[in-house]
């Protein structure tokens, strides 16, 4: 088990990488002066959290499109919700040190004139309730919706179409005001997390390796899930998932854990996300989020792990390039970044890299991982 | 139930499959014994692989009655449930999953626990392991192991199929065109297979091939618009005047 679990050396290289990466940058921020040569700015340490957050949305994306075959063109939808769970606990810890003063409510409810907490959002003081929920909110929604879906055999782009809508519609919901989750201003104005300050250095570098250990165990997670039977079923269902039935397995029941696995990490990838940015809103459900996600995955190089976080890194660093420079060009190029890996390495960064130690007998061409996207 | 005896392996009576107005079964009987191996064949159209979907439960009929083992009603059960019955199926097109080694064909293939929450397992254990083995020798691919089934040519990847039926181990198995894109020598090869493999597994098989068929040396039938037109030794069904005229004739 050992063996199959480090049995993926880019996995290793990228996941000591992230690693070794958070340390030095956490480390540079709290230990080294500002005029030293070894200094993290705390810019660069939020920024690199953020990133990290990306990649595990990215990672959990790849777990579904590239071993599954789920081509999800809305997993924002988890990443969101997930973000809004930690919001309403960052909410409640604002307190009386909010502009209207009031003990319970925050700031938009009092706005709107609102007598008391609406129901969903009790226990949400509580940071482990609200870490629950991180979870279990994505979760539910994911297995609902795959329990539907996978069971009425919807599949390709049908499906893909019906995540889009999802995520769509989300955003929809969450910009009204009566929904009671800040309409579109969203949930901001953060001030601690577990009375410490979001401000602060050392918080900020908190959530920088928080972010980079669960990038990392979701990392192992999802090395274990593919290393194991349970992943050779799931290659089986993405190729060819008729054939799989035939055999007595039921695909939907493999696709459903994998889906539920995915939004959960997405979930936990959100709430991390959310005090390094300090805002969320319901652009967040934007189905251009999502579909940038799938772009992360196939610049990486999908059903590789590895390449999920590598593509989210590299189109966010090349993203946040742009658009400090020229941030009027970033959507040509990110379109341009798109067909371009598309035509020449269809594989991405990692698959590309990984092809060239495949066995002997395998062509080079063949990238059935594609195909099933595609399809 | 209506007719079938206990002892059928497979029972079919009246089965009616129509797609859009058009009768792909007509009121198809068939009766499979235990053990038996039997050849059908056909023209295109004539309602061969629908016979396999319906048995698969790919597809549902419009009315009629197919058992399996007298009791198990195959109308009312999903593909999964009637494969961990007992049935299991190779396609006319072979269908094996490329992206993985042959070993891994057979192993994903093998009999056992199905369950998404029982496949977090590793390693294949020892019995399943040798069992691999036997299974790629009888069919000629033990120096493939390795190798990753979408290298391998369209007789490989037939003879792999049939592997992994083997390693479902079935009691009834469906074979839709075998031997089709294989040479003179691997036809040979296969019907001295299926041959081997029925002392052991009852078998339906689907060919065109009528120098396989007769290689079988099998009960034959042939089906015409979605019924049986004849049934019987090969002799008799090819010296039957109608089975000329729609089929062998052409």
């Amino acid at each position: 088990m050992i063996r199959a679990l480090l049995g993926d050396r880019l996995v290793l290289v990228v996941g000591f990488a992230v690693a070794a990466v958070a340390l030095a940058i956490g480390i540079g921020n709290l230990i080294f002066p500002t005029d030293s040569a070894l200094h993290a700015p705390t810019y660069t340490v939020s920024l690199t959290g953020k990133y990290l957050c990306y990649a595990l949305l990215a990672l959990g994306l790849d777990l579904v499109w590239g071993y599954a075959g789920i081509l999800s063109l809305g997993h924002g939808v988890f990443f969101g919700l997930g973000g809004y769970a930690m919001g309403m606990y960052l909410m409640r810890q604002i307190g009386t040190r909010g502009t209207y003063g009031h003990p319970v409510l925050p700031d938009f409810m009092v706005f709107l004139n609102w007598k008391e907490l609406p129901w969903y959002w009790y226990g949400f003081d509580n940071f482990g309730f609200a870490m629950l929920m991180v979870m279990l909110v994505p979760g539910v929604l994911a297995f609902v919706f795959g329990w539907l879906t996978f069971r009425a055999r919807v599949t390709g782009v049908y499906l893909s179409i019906i995540t889009q809508a999802l995520t769509f519609a989300m955003m929809l919901a969450f910009f009204r005001n009566d929904m009671g989750f800040g309409g579109n201003n969203g949930l901001t104005d953060f001030r601690d997390l577990l009375g410490f300050s979001l401000r602060s250095d050392g918080m900020r570098v908190a959530l920088l390796w928080a972010s980079a250990v669960a990038l990392l165990l979701g990392l192992a997670v999802c090395r274990f899930m593919v290393a194991s039977r349970f992943g050779k079923v799931l290659t089986a269902v993405r190729d060819a998932e008729s054939r799989v039935r035939f055999l007595g397995y039921r695909p939907e029941a493999y696709k459903l854990v994998a889906l539920v696995v995915s939004a959960v990490m997405a979930g936990i990838a959100g709430a991390l996300y959310v005090p390094q940015v300090g805002i969320i809103n319901p652009s967040e459900f934007a189905p251009a989020n999502s579909i940038e996600a799938v772009i992360w995955v196939a610049v990486g190089g999908r059903g590789t792990l590895a390449g999920a976080i590598v593509g989210a890194v590299a189109v966010n660093l090349l993203k946040t390039v742009f658009t400090a420079n020229l941030p009027e060009l970033w959507l040509f190029a990110l379109g341009g970044l798109f067909i371009l890996v598309t035509l020449l390495i269809p594989r991405g960064i990692i698959g590309s890299l990984g092809a060239l130690r495949l066995r002997p007998g395998a062509k080079l061409g063949d990238d059935p991982a594609a195909d099933a996207g595609r399809a | 139930m209506t007719g079938a005896t206990p002892d059928t392996l497979l029972y079919l009576d009246g089965v009616t499959v129509t797609f859009d107005g058009f009768r792909a079964l007509n009121s198809l009987s068939l009766i499979l014994m235990p053990g038996e191996m039997r050849a059908v064949i056909g023209p295109n159209g004539a309602g061969k692989t629908t016979m396999m979907d319906v048995i698969t439960g790919k597809t549902r009929p419009d009315s009629g009655t197919a058992l399996f083992r007298h009791d198990h009603d195959l109308t009312r059960l999903d593909e999964p449930a009637i494969a961990s019955l007992g049935i299991g199926r190779k396609f006319q097109k072979p269908t094996v999953f490329e992206t993985q080694t042959v070993e891994d064909n057979i192993l994903l293939a093998l009999a056992g626990e199905r369950r998404a929450r029982r496949a977090f397992r590793f390693s294949a254990a020892k019995a399943e392991a040798g069992r691999i083995g036997e299974i790629l020798e009888t069919v000629h691919l033990s120096g493939q192991r390795d190798r990753l089934a979408g290298g391998l040519s369209h007789g490989q990847k037939q003879w792999l199929e049939i592997g992994m039926l083997l390693a479902q181990d079935p009691a009834l198995l469906l074979v839709d065109e075998p031997v089709a894109g294989m040479t003179d020598a691997e036809t040979e090869d296969t019907a001295r297979l299926l041959v081997g493999i029925n002392r052991t597994h009852s078998v339906l098989v689907v060919e065109h091939d009528m120098h396989f068929v007769r290689a079988l040396g099998v009960k034959v039938t042939c089906l015409h618009e979605g019924s049986v037109l004849a049934e019987g030794s090969i002799d008799h069904v090819s010296a039957n005047p109608r089975v000329v005229e729609v089929y062998l004739g052409r």
